[in-house]
This record gives C-alpha cells, sequence and structure tokens, in this order.
C-alpha cells in the first residue's frame, strides 16, 4: 500500500483530500503544519507528500528544504498545492527540488492523476 | 657699562623676541597671537625711535611742533573703518603683497608703475632705516660710555650685521608674500608694548623724580630763554606749516611700507581695525605725554653743558647714575628701532624681488619645473635683499646721513613716500585714474621733492651756505630750492610736500582723463572701488578675453605652487563655480584666480606676463568692457537669484524624491495585499470547488461524508462572503466614505448583543467567558454596530487561541477617567514580540512571508484599527505572562 501524506492548514481541503486517496487506497497521513509534517516523517516515510506552501509556523518550503536534507527521504515524491499562483512561484517550487506544481483551486482527478505518474515513473 | 655686558644683553633680548616669534609661529591660531590687541601693538610699529628719541629733541628745541606727526594719523584712524576695511578687501581677494603690487595691479597689473613705486618706497625708506641704525649706533657708544671707531672695529657694525642675518632668516619663511607672519607680528607687538612701557618709565622718573611734577619742569623751563617763543603755534604761516605736517604724516600711515603690511597684509580679522581706532590713538597719545616734560625736563638739566637733545632720555638716566634706568630706556629704543628695521625690509625685499627683479629680469630664470627650486629661488631672492637693504642702510649711515637730527631725516621719507598718494586713493575712490597718470604723477611729484628737497639737504650735508640754495638755480629767483615759486613762508620739508603733491596731483588727474587707460586698468578701477559688491566671487568680475587652455596654466601654477596644492586649489575652484573636472579651455574665471594665486609668490606683474606666456588674448575696446562691467553686476545679481532657485530646485527634487519612494513603498504594500488577498479569496473557493468535485463525481460517497461535504461549501461560502465584506468595508475607511453613527450606549448592553449568538459555538468548545466589568451601566457616545464588530473580530481571535487546557477567555473594561480600556485576553500561546505592532496592519506579512499571520487571517484586526481610531481610540496588543491580550480603548468625549 502507498503511504500518502497530506499537509495543509486547511481542515476543509484536508478532508476532501483524505477523502479521495482513502477511496484509491492509500493509507493516508495528514499534518497541519510544516513542523507535525516533519516530525511525522520521523517515523513513517511516505511515497508521496503533498505540501501546502503558506502554512503557519514552518511553511511548505522550509518542510521541502528539511526533506532533503534527510537522506532516508529520498525517494519520497513532493508535489506543492497551493494558492500561489504567479509563474515564479512555481518556478521557484520546482528549482527547490519539488516533482509538481499545482496550484489551487485544484482538480482532484487531475491531482490524483499527476500522484499516479509520479508514482510510476 | 662695558660693550660685552651690553652686547650679552641685546643677545639676551633678541633672543628672548626670537622665542617669541616662533612660538607664535606655531600658535598662529591661539587666541594670545591672533587677536586685536596683538593688531594694534603691531601698528605701533609707527613709533620709531623717531618718536622715541627724535620727539623729545624737536620739543627740545621748537617746542610743539613734533606733535603735528601724531596728529595726523589721530585725525584720519576714525576712518579706518571704511578706508582700511577697503584696503584690506582688495588685497586680501588679489593676494596682494604690498603696497607696489596694490597701486600697479589697480592699474592694470602695470610691470613699470610697480617697480617705480618700489624704487620711491626704497629711496624713500633707506635713509629711514639708515636713521635707526644711527640711533642704535649712536646710544649704544653714549650707554658704553664709548667713542665711534672705524668701521670695522665698531661693535655696532656687528650688532647691524646680526640684525640682518636675523631679519633674512625669519622674514623669507613663506614664498607666499600675503602670507601672515604671526610670528614676526607678535614680537612686534611685544617690542612695541615694551618700548612704550619703558619710555613711560622715563618720562615717570624724569617728572616725579628728579623733578617734582608737571608743574615745576614747567616752572623751570619758562625761565629758560625762547621759552614762549619755542612753545607757541605762532601766525597764519605757521598754522599752514602746521597742517601740511600733519597732512603728511596722514599719508605715511596709509602709506609707509611697513604700515601698510602690518595694517593690511598681517591683518587676520576686519573686526581688529574696531579695536585698533581707538586703542592706536591711546598708545599714541601715552607716548606723548612724557615727551615734553623730558625733553624741557633736559632743557633745564643740561642748560649749562648742552648735549644732544635727541637723547636726554638717556642723559638724563646716566645723569641720576642709574644704570638699570639707562639699560631700560636703550632697550625700549632698540626695540624701536629693530621693529621698524625688520617690518620695513621685510615689506622692502617683497616688493623688491615681486615688482622690480622677478618682473624685470629673474622671470626668465623661474622656468624650473620644479616647485622647490622656484621656491627656493624667490626666497633666496628676498633674503639676499634683506641682507643687502640693512648692509646698505648702515653704510649709508655711516658714510652720509651723520649731520641730520633723527626727525629731519625722517620727514624727507615721509614726503618721498607721500609721492604715492595720489595713486593709491585715487586707485580706491576714482574709476579713471590710468596707470599713465599715476606713472607721470609719481615721476614728476618726485622730482620736485629732489630738486626742492633732496638736492638742498645732499648740498647740505658738504657746504652749509650754497648759492644753489640762497639764489636759486642759475640764480633765478623763483627757482629757489625753498621759496619755489616766490612760496615763501614754508619751511622746506611743508614746501617740498605742498609742491610735490600739487604737481603730482595735476598730472595724475590730467593724464588720466586726457589719455585713456587701457581695459584692464578700467577693469580693475571698477573692482577696487566697487569692492564691495565683488567680494564673494571677485573672479566673475574680471573680464578677459581670448584662449587659453587648462592645463598649460596647472603646468605653471604647479611651477610656482607645487603639484599638491595647485591640485587642491583648482579643486576648489571648480567646486566654486560648478566647472567639470575635464574642461580643457580656460575661462576669464581661472585666468584672474590664477593670477591671484601666483600674485602672493612672485608679484602682480608677473602673474599677468606668466599667465599671458600661455593664454593668446584678445583685446577688448573700452566701450565694451565697460558693457561686460555692467552686464557682470546683472549677471551677479541674476546669479545670486538662479542659487536661491536652484536651491528651491532642489530642495522640491529631495521632496519629489522622497514622494516617490513613500509611493513605491505604498506601491509595494499593495501589490503584498493583492497577493495576501487572493490567497485568503482562493483558499474557500479551493475547498468549495474539491467538495463540489467529489460529490459531483462520486455517487458512493456516505451519507454523512456528503453532508459533511455539504457543510464544507456552505462554511467556505460563508468565509468567502464574510472576506468580500471585509475587503470592502477596509476600502471603505480607506477612502473616507464608511460613515460612522455615534450615539448614547452602554458599552455592557453592547457586548451582551456580541455574546449571546456565540454561546452555542462556546458551549460547544468547551469555552468559558468571563467579564470583569469595573463598571456597569455605563453610558458612551459610540457607534454600535461597528464596536460589535470589533467585539466579534477580537473574540473570534481568542476563540481560535484556544487548544488544550487553555479554554478561558476573560474580558475586562477599566474607568480610566478620560477614556475607557477593554481588554480581551486568552492564554497560551504568544505573539513574536516584533508581529505585536504589525498584527493590525491590513498589509501585514511576517517576515517570511510564507509564514501567515499569527492571528488567523483576513483583514478582521485591520477593520478593527480603522473603527478605533474612527473613534479617536487606540488598539494595540501585548503579550502577558500566561498569554495574549488585545486591547481597546474609547474616549468618553467624542
Amino acid at each position: 500500500m502507498k503511504k500518502i501524506l497530506i499537509v495543509d492548514d486547511e481542515p476543509n481541503i484536508l478532508m476532501t483530500l483524505e477523502y479521495t486517496f482513502k477511496k484509491k487506497n492509500y493509507q493516508v497521513f495528514i499534518a497541519r503544519d510544516g513542523q507535525e509534517a516533519l516530525d511525522l516523517m520521523n517515523v513513517e516515510i511516505p511515497n508521496v507528500v503533498i505540501l501546502d506552501i503558506m502554512m503557519p509556523e514552518v511553511d511548505g518550503y522550509a518542510t521541502l528544504h528539511a526533506m532533503k536534507k534527510n537522506p532516508s527521504l529520498q525517494e519520497c515524491r513532493v508535489i506543492f498545492l497551493s494558492a500561489k499562483n504567479k509563474e515564479s512561484d512555481i518556478e521557484k517550487g520546482l528549482i527547490l527540488g519539488a516533482d509538481a506544481y499545482v496550484t489551487k483551486p485544484f482538480s482532484i482527478k487531475k491531482l490524483l492523476e499527476k500522484v499516479e505518474n509520479l508514482l510510476l515513473g | 657699562m662695558n660693550s660685552v655686558t651690553l652686547l650679552i644683553i641685546l643677545i639676551l633680548y633678541l633672543g628672548f623676541l626670537f622665542a617669541i616669534a616662533q612660538w607664535a609661529e606655531k600658535k598662529s591660531n591661539n587666541k594670545w597671537t591672533n587677536n586685536a590687541y596683538i593688531y594694534t601693538l603691531s601698528l605701533a610699529v609707527y613709533c620709531t625711535t623717531w618718536t622715541y628719541y627724535g620727539s623729545i629733541g624737536v620739543a627740545a628745541n621748537s617746542g610743539l611742533n613734533y606733535l603735528a606727526i601724531y596728529l595726523g594719523p589721530v585725525m584720519i584712524i576714525p576712518a579706518w573703518i571704511l578706508i582700511l576695511k577697503k584696503i584690506i578687501r582688495i588685497s586680501r581677494v588679489n593676494k596682494i603683497s604690498g603696497i607696489a603690487d596694490f597701486i600697479s595691479l589697480r592699474y592694470g597689473n602695470d610691470r613699470f608703475l610697480g617697480a617705480l613705486v618700489t624704487v620711491i618706497c626704497i629711496v624713500g625708506i633707506l635713509p629711514y632705516i639708515a636713521l635707526q641704525l644711527k640711533a642704535i649706533s649712536e646710544t649704544f657708544h653714549i650707554v658704553t660710555q664709548t667713542a665711534d671707531t672705524i668701521f670695522f672695529k665698531d661693535t655696532t657694525t656687528y650688532v647691524a650685521i646680526a640684525l640682518a642675518l636675523f631679519t633674512s632668516y625669519y622674514g623669507t619663511r613663506y614664498v607666499d608674500a600675503s602670507e601672515k607672519r604671526k610670528g614676526i607680528v607678535t614680537a612686534i607687538a611685544v617690542e612695541s608694548f615694551l618700548k612704550l612701557v619703558f619710555f613711560l618709565t622715563i618720562g615717570i622718573f624724569v617728572t616725579f623724580f628728579a623733578f617734582d611734577g608737571f608743574q615745576d619742569i614747567f616752572n623751570q623751563a619758562s625761565l629758560l630763554e625762547n621759552f614762549s617763543e619755542k612753545n607757541s603755534i605762532g601766525d597764519f604761516s605757521k598754522a599752514i606749516n602746521w597742517f601740511l605736517l600733519c597732512i603728511l604724516s596722514l599719508f605715511a600711515i596709509f602709506l609707509l611700507p611697513r604700515q601698510f603690511h602690518v595694517s593690511i597684509i598681517e591683518n587676520n580679522r576686519e573686526k581688529h581695525i574696531k579695536t585698533a581706532i581707538w586703542l592706536f590713538p591711546l598708545y599714541l597719545l601715552l607716548f606723548n605725554i612724557f615727551v615734553y616734560p623730558i625733553a624741557w625736563g633736559g632743557n633745564v638739566l643740561f642748560q649749562a653743558n648742552p648735549v644732544n637733545a635727541d637723547m636726554y632720555s638717556l642723559h638724563i638716566a646716566q645723569l641720576f647714575e642709574h644704570q638699570w634706568l639707562v639699560l631700560l630706556v636703550f632697550l625700549g629704543g632698540f626695540s624701536a628701532a629693530i621693529s621698524m628695521i625688520v617690518v620695513s625690509t621685510i615689506a622692502l625685499s617683497t616688493m623688491l624681488s615681486n615688482n622690480l627683479l622677478i618682473p624685470y629680469g629673474l622671470i626668465g630664470k623661474l622656468q624650473s619645473d620644479k616647485q622647490e627650486k622656484n621656491s627656493n629661488r624667490i626666497v633666496r631672492i628676498r633674503k639676499i635683499g634683506i641682507f643687502s637693504l640693512i648692509i646698505i642702510a648702515y653704510f649709508i649711515f655711516r658714510y652720509f646721513a651723520l649731520d641730520y637730527s633723527l626727525v629731519s631725516i625722517g620727514l624727507i621719507s615721509f614726503v618721498i613716500i607721500a609721492q604715492l598718494a595720489p595713486s593709491f586713493f585715487g586707485a580706491l575712490f576714482w574709476k579713471r585714474g590710468s596707470a599713465k597718470g599715476s606713472i607721470a604723477g609719481i615721476i614728476f611729484g618726485f622730482l620736485i621733492c629732489f630738486y626742492t628737497l633732496l638736492v638742498p639737504y645732499a648740498i647740505g650735508i658738504s657746504t652749509y651756505e650754497n648759492h644753489f640754495i640762497s639764489e636759486g638755480l642759475f640764480g633765478i629767483e623763483i627757482l629757489k630750492p625753498f621759496q619755489l615759486l616766490g612760496l615763501d613762508y614754508l619751511e622746506p620739508v611743508p614746501h617740498a610736500l605742498f609742491w610735490s603733491l600739487f604737481v603730482n596731483f595735476f598730472i595724475y588727474y590730467g593724464v588720466s582723463i586726457s589719455f585713456k587707460g587701457n581695459y584692464r586698468e578700467r577693469n580693475y578701477a571698477e573692482m577696487y572701488v566697487d569692492i564691495d559688491k565683488y567680494i564673494s566671487n571677485h573672479e566673475n568680475a574680471f573680464i578677459w578675453k581670448g584662449k587659453a587652455y587648462r592645463a598649460d596654466i596647472e603646468n605653471i601654477l604647479k611651477r610656482f605652487l607645487g603639484e599638491e596644492r595647485t591640485t587642491r586649489a583648482l579643486r576648489i575652484f571648480n567646486l566654486k563655480y560648478n566647472i567639470e573636472k575635464d574642461t580643457t579651455m580656460a575661462d576669464a574665471r581661472l585666468i584672474k584666480f590664477s593670477e591671484n594665486l601666483l600674485t602672493g609668490h612672485i608679484g602682480t606683474a608677473s602673474a599677468k606676463i606668466l599667465i599671458g606666456s600661455v593664454a593668446k588674448e584678445d583685446q577688448i575696446s573700452l566701450p565694451e568692457v565697460l558693457r561686460i562691467l555692467e552686464e557682470s553686476k546683472e549677471n551677479i545679481l541674476l546669479n545670486k537669484k538662479l542659487t536661491e532657485t536652484s536651491n528651491e530646485l532642489q530642495k522640491l527634487s529631495v521632496q519629489l524624491k522622497e514622494a516617490n519612494e513613500t509611493l513605491l513603498k505604498k506601491d509595494k504594500q499593495k501589490d503584498d495585499f493583492l497577493d495576501t488577498v487572493t490567497h485568503e479569496l482562493r483558499t474557500p473557493i479551493t475547498a468549495i470547488r474539491a467538495s463540489t468535485e467529489l460529490l459531483y463525481d462520486d455517487d458512493e460517497i456516505p451519507e454523512d461524508i456528503k453532508k459533511q461535504f455539504l457543510q464544507n461549501i456552505i462554511t467556505e461560502s460563508d468565509r468567502l462572503n464574510r472576506l468580500i465584506d471585509q475587503i470592502l468595508d477596509l476600502e471603505k475607511f480607506e477612502t473616507g466614505k464608511q460613515k460612522i453613527y455615534f450615539s448614547e450606549n452602554d458599552i455592557s448592553k453592547t457586548f451582551e448583543k456580541v455574546i449571546n449568538p456565540l454561546k452555542q459555538l462556546l458551549t460547544n468548545k468547551y469555552i468559558e467567558v468571563n467579564t470583569h466589568f469595573e463598571i456597569e451601566d455605563f453610558k458612551l457616545l459610540y457607534d454600535e454596530e461597528r464596536i460589535i464588530q470589533v467585539f466579534t473580530n477580537l473574540l473570534s481571535n481568542a476563540i481560535k487561541f484556544c487548544s488544550g487546557s487553555n479554554t478561558k477567555i476573560d474580558v475586562f473594561l477599566h474607568d480610566k477617567i478620560e477614556y475607557v480600556e477593554i481588554a480581551v485576553s486568552n492564554y497560551g500561546k504568544l505573539i513574536p514580540k516584533e508581529d505585536l505592532l504589525v498584527i493590525f496592519d491590513k498589509f501585514y506579512q511576517s517576515n517570511n512571508q510564507n509564514i501567515k499571520k499569527p492571528i488567523g487571517s483576513g483583514l478582521g484586526l485591520a477593520i478593527c484599527k480603522k473603527i478605533i481610531e474612527a473613534h479617536h481610540g487606540k488598539i494595540w496588543a501585548e503579550n502577558t505572562n500566561e498569554g495574549v491580550t488585545l486591547k481597546f480603548t474609547l474616549p468618553k468625549k467624542n
């Protein structure tokens, strides 16, 4: 079973994503901010992380940065899911090492496709 | 007292003066060396041995005549405040180093005129210096009671040589002769002080110890023969004589090279004149109080066996066998002599080098590219100049001037120097005076002096009775040198003065108005007469047309000023006139500026020649000069206005820049705001979209989850709506469209209205809200609806922060007399200190712009701030020990 970690501070968004991936037979973990996500990843190594950028305390960029430093998380795929939709934001996310960047509001179908493609590739 | 003792004392005394000079040179900006008293005392170099010894002789032989020499200066000194100030200003801006420079620059840097003035000064002053040496020598012999011996055996020869060496070393410390010599001036001032004190000492001794006060001297003297005759002014012709002597000394105080030097060149501050105009006459008065008692006391004491009346002060001291008094009197006279010799030779040697030797020949020798070489040459010329002037003067005294009294030679000097008066005063007040007029006037004036004074005196030395004097040239009656054209009631000196100045003045005037001067004379006439107009930027008033390269001029300057000073001077020049650094051509201002810089070193005429050698100058006609001068007057005014305008523009541009920066900052804030707002708007839309998509695509969603998704959509839509409301609210406040409706309300009732709808929510979340109101039923003026908004926002913030065990919210109301303070506290996490102030800012972004606001999101707090400000209250956040408190105030008077 694939493990997915969803990091977002908006409970209503979390709820929809949790439902979606559970239905697709993922083992779903959720976190409300970057720090919580990093703590969790010390215990569980997910295959994919869906990461919001603007969050309280530790933001998405900082989370990804910390992940890159952790050797045990090198296999982990990361998708930024953010309302920051300027070209420059997307570029920055990819340069930092994210595997994909999806802007909010998003289509669940397309996000699902992206996640599945990543896991295949 | 023997010669060796006296010599040792002299050497000690000179050493003392030397030490003072050295000290003052080092402390040249010290208040001890740079003050009005030093300046005034240095002016007293006017009082030479003539005053110190000679006046006594005159008073003893001819009564009150000696006074005229001091009355002249006293009469004109009040006018110094105008005239001297003007001369000082002209000299300062043009870097003038002597009277020859002053006169020749005014008449268009005329080389011949400068040289002529120099020659006149040397001819006039050399015998005068000889006179001082004579006084030193005579007094030396009186004190040591030795006789004059042949040249090489006479001790005074060595005194003269020592003096020459000292002066030539000390007087030429600066190449730039317009530079101040604080050392010399301070030493002169000290000498002036000492000679006055020593003179007063002998005066008091004679009056109160040798005699029994003024009355006693008068009583005894009135018994002598000729007393009343000698002590009356006499008839009209005597009055004219007196008057002319006053005029003579009046000119002398301006024109004597040493007076010009101490009063103009060495003047540091114009305001020192203010002190000098009362203190200097006082000095002269003090000096003259005891002249008369000493003179007539001497006449009484020595009526049996007469001695030289000039030396009464020494003889009286010796008569009473007071060695120390003899010594003091001698040192006073010595001071008077050497201060005159030092200042005169410095002034003369500067003129000799800058106005005669350099422009007539030596300029060719100053072609070295090395500044030190040129400077050394100039200094060497001046050193040799000073040395030879003193030595020549010594020879004159040894071989020619032995027969005359101190005063008569002094007066001849004065008459010769007075020939400069028409040109000098014309330079200050008359724009039409020309070089030709000046030269002609001086030459003819001098010829008259020569005929009426020098020749008779020269002849008088060898044969006393002479046909030339008694019967006139070729026996022609009207050519009698002392009674020219039958003018027979004047004494020789006033007579010579009258005729020479008469001729001098009318020739100066006549030639000046008959022959036009060149444009440079006219130009300088303007700058001299109207110096106050041009003082701040006199370079602008200089007219010059032609072609010159800056590089050439720079090279010349470097030859005399050296690399560093030239670069610095040009940098200042560029700054002053706003000239680009890489300008290649020189303009009139630079020509004038450079001539000025050189003037101090090599004199005005040479400066013009040198600059002229690299500049191709176009001739300008006189009318054109006048037109340009007129224009430049307007230009100077215009320039002033332009500077003012440009200053204003500069101020405006600074303001514009500031405004621009503010705008840019605002623009950035606006961008940040938009970013935040769009992010805030997208978040609920994202949730709505995701929930809707799931509901639409998936028919198998369990009923409870379906309900939850639908609930999400409702909540998020409300949030979206609220956000839009808030944005509009904020916009209304910002554009001033939001109205506040004040009415009288009870704050606790209003709070009820807030808390009631929230009760269910609070119960669900197990949150307890406690109110602590200091006063109940309190009426206050406010817009209730808006204050409800504030309470709601603050409470929902507090609720958001309630988590875990922290389920308490406290609301306080304090009466603070002028206002009420309301506080909403919750417990738990604190707000970072740097965020406390900015959380109410709608543009607020934490340092890391990807971090959300610590307290929720949206614009709630920003709106609260606007509402409270509209009520003239304050709102802020505080961290307490246990959590965060948000506070606001409402004034009781609104």
